[in-house]
């Protein structure tokens, strides 16, 4: 993670630098005609100006999407039957995984296969709701399928099932997935 | 200093890409949110935080929420990804807000750094300055050498290159930093005016050895501008080293071969300045770089007095510069014509979040013959990361349009399905309300006397229906019997009281095991009454779901779809003006290149005829042949 953090550190400083070479400026490119210096200068300040037009219209978008998502959770997933699935790779796993199928009491719900950014993402330490819906409040079966490929290269491909308890408030059921150790795939519920 | 100042901000844009929670992830929710900023995916991120922060804030024990965990985390977060969305003014807000909150002083410490660098990225360099100066005590480790590097930065923008000299002499980074702490260093003894110490450090820094690619670049770099640093002073053997070091295929190749030409030919080898010139002027003809190549190959074979090469070579750039304005123009046209913005909409661009690179797959086409070389300039970029952005926007609003259209179905469709249904279930509810809650007062009620008789016995009360019914008897015989002094009164009288002596010693008696009895009877109900009352319970649930399924959002959603509209308008005012303001930028950018190619064009028709002319004058040599 800090090895993550480090390389983004440095593509910065690389582009800082990359601005910092007065001395770098070929001789053929300093010719810029005088008139125009000021066409550019009006350029920017028009720029900067609908630059923060921009900003606010993005805040303001912001704003439209909250209100709708929760508009959207009250109508579609209601506190009392919601129920998300997360999926989550065990920390420094270097497991690659391809897909995640998901079945609440023999219904298939989720079916996803990870694209190579995704998978870099829950490297990273990042979580995928995978899955948000409707059930019922008592005990429900869970089926989990993984698939994916080891660091050596061999195959992946595990089942797992499990039972979650709904109650009143909204589910959240935490999947940990890992290549290696006794755990291929761990729940967690909150 | 201003482009520079923005070439800094790119690059602290960049930079400043989600950093996920130390240790281990207690919010899922969170944790979505870094999955989503992990991909670029910045406005997914904030709506996912935006919310939970929101919720956090609005608990009354927000200690208990899992956010707890995380929550200093999660502010750096939004300003992080508000400023990867390029909404620096809301980033900024939110780092202060950490800043100033009560937290320990490695976090505050941490927050002045990252407001240092918004500071610095808007161009506001005493700010960044004054939130570098409010880092005191407890710096967090991974984040040291930045804060150092960026004060140094901040003083070479300030034109106070020795002090950034000696803040650059003290950071003690590692591998992958070396290099561009090798090279400020470089550039800032340069400011300085300590030019044999610069070109000692810049040669440095071009022959350190490093692990990636961007350490690569930035020796590169190094080396290109020792390259002309010596070039101007002369010094063109060294020069022509220094640019050798450049790797073909980087970065930096076209200005390291075109650089290393010029020191040759400056040397007046110009035999040996056709090599890495000739390797240019095969590449991109688009490259400002390449096209300077063109013309500097029959300079060269000119100064070696084959006129009939420099002749031909000279022909060739001069096709090469027509086509060039051709294409041009035909750039401009299509600009004007609004296919630019067309083509950088395309739904395949922004596929990848790494848009600027896809741009390069674009097909070649008029619009976007010169699209890499526009998007160097970082005016254009930003005006154009801003359109793409409006774009992203629009596509967002026009799908929530179509969901406000499908949430007012989902409602009609519920309200359709319940109204009819709900009076009937409603009276048949009040009725076993009604019910149900005569019999749990009555079980309250036996529950009470209970209790108390516990403490006030009253052994009457547990008597059964037939001993009730005796008690009645013997008391109706008494009554019959009056105060009757006959002797078979008498003897009546003395056999109801030993009957009712009877009743009441075994009334007495019994009294403990049928008070427990009673108690057990009653505790026997219970997980009859729990049923009842979870199924109670859920049915007023479920009744109010139904209700609030499909009422109480009219006003909600015609609110949502009177913003969501006036933000379509906005945007697209907006998308009009951006759009504008880089095809004008575009089409400007465009005809200063067209001049300079027109001017090549004249260079090279000239060219041509000289060649031509003194060919015509000079007899061919065997080389010629």
């Amino acid at each position: 993670m800090k090895a993550q953090a480090r390389f983004k550190s440095v593509l910065w400083m690389l582009l800082v630098v990359f601005a910092l070479s007065p001395a770098a400026v070929p001789a053929q490119q300093a010719n810029v005609p005088a008139q125009q210096a000021n066409v550019p200068t009006q350029q920017a300040n028009a720029s900067r100006g609908l630059d923060e037009q921009v900003q606010e219209i993005k805040s303001d978008v912001l704003s439209i999407a909250a209100e709708l998502s929760q508009l959207e959770e009250k109508l579609l997933y209601p506190s009392g039957t919601q129920v998300s699935m997360f999926v989550a790779l065990a920390k420094g796993d270097p497991m690659r995984l391809d897909s995640v199928r998901l079945q609440i009491d023999g219904q298939l719900v989720a079916h996803h296969i990870y694209s190579a950014k995704e998978l870099e993402a829950l490297r990273k330490g990042g979580v995928q709701r995978i899955y948000v819906g409707n059930v019922t409040t008592g005990d429900h079966q869970l089926e989990v399928v993984v698939g994916g490929k080891l660091e050596s290269g061999a195959d992946f491909n595990r089942t797992e099932r499990f039972t979650f308890r709904k109650e009143v408030k909204p589910k959240l059921v935490g999947l940990t997935l890992a290549g290696s150790g006794n755990t291929p795939i761990a729940l967690g519920e909150w | 200093m201003r482009a520079l100042r923005q070439l800094i901000a790119l690059g602290l844009v960049l930079g400043l890409a989600a950093t996920p929670a130390a240790g281990d992830l207690k919010d899922f929710y969170f944790g979505e949110a870094l999955y989503h900023a992990l991909q670029g995916r910045y406005f997914d991120a904030l709506q996912r935080l935006d919310t939970e922060r929101a919720m956090y804030r609005g608990l009354d024990q927000p200690q208990l929420d899992t956010l707890h965990y995380h929550i200093n985390d999660a502010e750096f977060s939004v300003g992080d990804f508000e400023l990867n969305y390029r909404m620096h003014h809301r980033a900024g807000r939110a780092i202060k807000a950490v800043l100033e909150g009560a937290v320990d002083e490695a976090v505050r410490n941490e927050a002045a750094f990252r407001l240092a660098r918004i500071h610095f990225q808007k161009g506001q360099l005493d700010d960044a300055l004054h939130a570098l100066a409010r880092i005191q005590g407890t710096v967090p480790e991974q984040i040291k050498d930045d804060v150092e590097f960026l004060r140094a930065n901040v003083y070479i923008a300030t034109g106070r290159p020795s002090e950034a000299v000696k803040v650059l002499e003290q950071v003690r980074s590692d591998e992958g930093l070396a290099g561009f702490v090798a090279y400020n260093l470089g550039i800032a003894l340069l400011q300085d005016g300590r030019q044999q110490e610069a070109i000692a450090q810049l040669d440095k820094a071009g022959q350190l050895p490093s692990p990636d690619k961007a350490g690569l670049a930035i020796r590169d770099k190094s080396n290109l501008v020792l390259g002309a640093i010596l070039f101007e002073l002369g010094n063109f053997e060294r020069a022509r080293q220094s640019v050798d070091r450049v790797r073909l295929e980087g970065l930096y190749s076209n200005q390291a071969l075109l650089r290393a030409g010029w020191a040759e030919a400056s040397a007046k080898q110009f035999d040996r300045a056709l090599v890495p010139w000739n390797i240019l002027a095969n590449r991109e003809p688009t490259d400002v770089a390449v096209q300077e190549a063109m013309l500097a190959v029959p300079h060269s074979y000119a100064n070696l007095k084959l006129y009939g090469r420099a002749a031909i070579t000279y022909g060739l750039a001069l096709e090469l510069f027509s086509n060039q304005i051709e294409r041009v123009d035909a750039s401009m046209r299509s600009i004007k014509e609004g296919r630019f913005l067309k083509a950088l909409i395309r739904e395949e661009t922004r596929q990848d979040a790494d848009w600027v690179i896809s741009l390069r797959t674009l097909p070649d086409a008029p619009e976007t013959y010169y699209l890499m070389e526009l998007m160097a300039s970082h005016d254009f970029q930003t005006a154009l990361q801003n359109y793409l952005d409006l774009e992203e926007l629009r596509s967002k609003l026009i799908a929530w349009q179509t969901s406000l259209d499908a949430f007012d179905d989902i409602i009609r469709l519920r309200g359709q399905n319940y109204d009819p249904l709900l009076p009937d279930v409603d009276a048949q509810f009040r009725d076993l309300d009604a019910r149900m809650r005569l019999r749990l007062e009555q079980r309250n009620h036996l529950g009470k006397r209970l209790q108390a008789m516990l403490t006030a016995p009253r052994p009457e009360y547990l008597a059964t229906a037939e001993e009730r019914s005796a008690l009645e008897r013997i008391a109706l015989i008494e009554k019959q019997l009056g105060d009757s002094d006959s002797p078979a009164s008498l003897a009546l009288r003395q056999r109801a009281a030993r009957l009712r002596g009877t009743l009441t010693w075994r009334l007495e008696t019994e009294y403990q095991e049928r008070l427990t009895a009673a108690y057990e009877h009653l505790k026997e109900l219970t997980p009859n009454v729990d049923a009842l009352t979870r199924q109670y319970d859920d049915f007023v649930r479920t009744r109010q779901a139904a209700t609030h399924s499909y009422v109480g959002y009219d006003v909600q959603i015609a609110r949502l779809r009177m913003r969501v509209g006036d933000a379509v308008q906005r945007v697209d005012s907006l998308m009009a003006r951006q759009g504008h303001m880089i095809e004008t930028v575009a089409i400007n950018q465009l005809a200063a290149r067209r001049e300079r190619l027109v001017v090549q064009q004249n260079q090279a028709r000239f060219g041509v005829a000289d060649s031509y002319d003194r060919a015509a004058r000079t007899p061919t040599g065997p080389e010629e042949r």
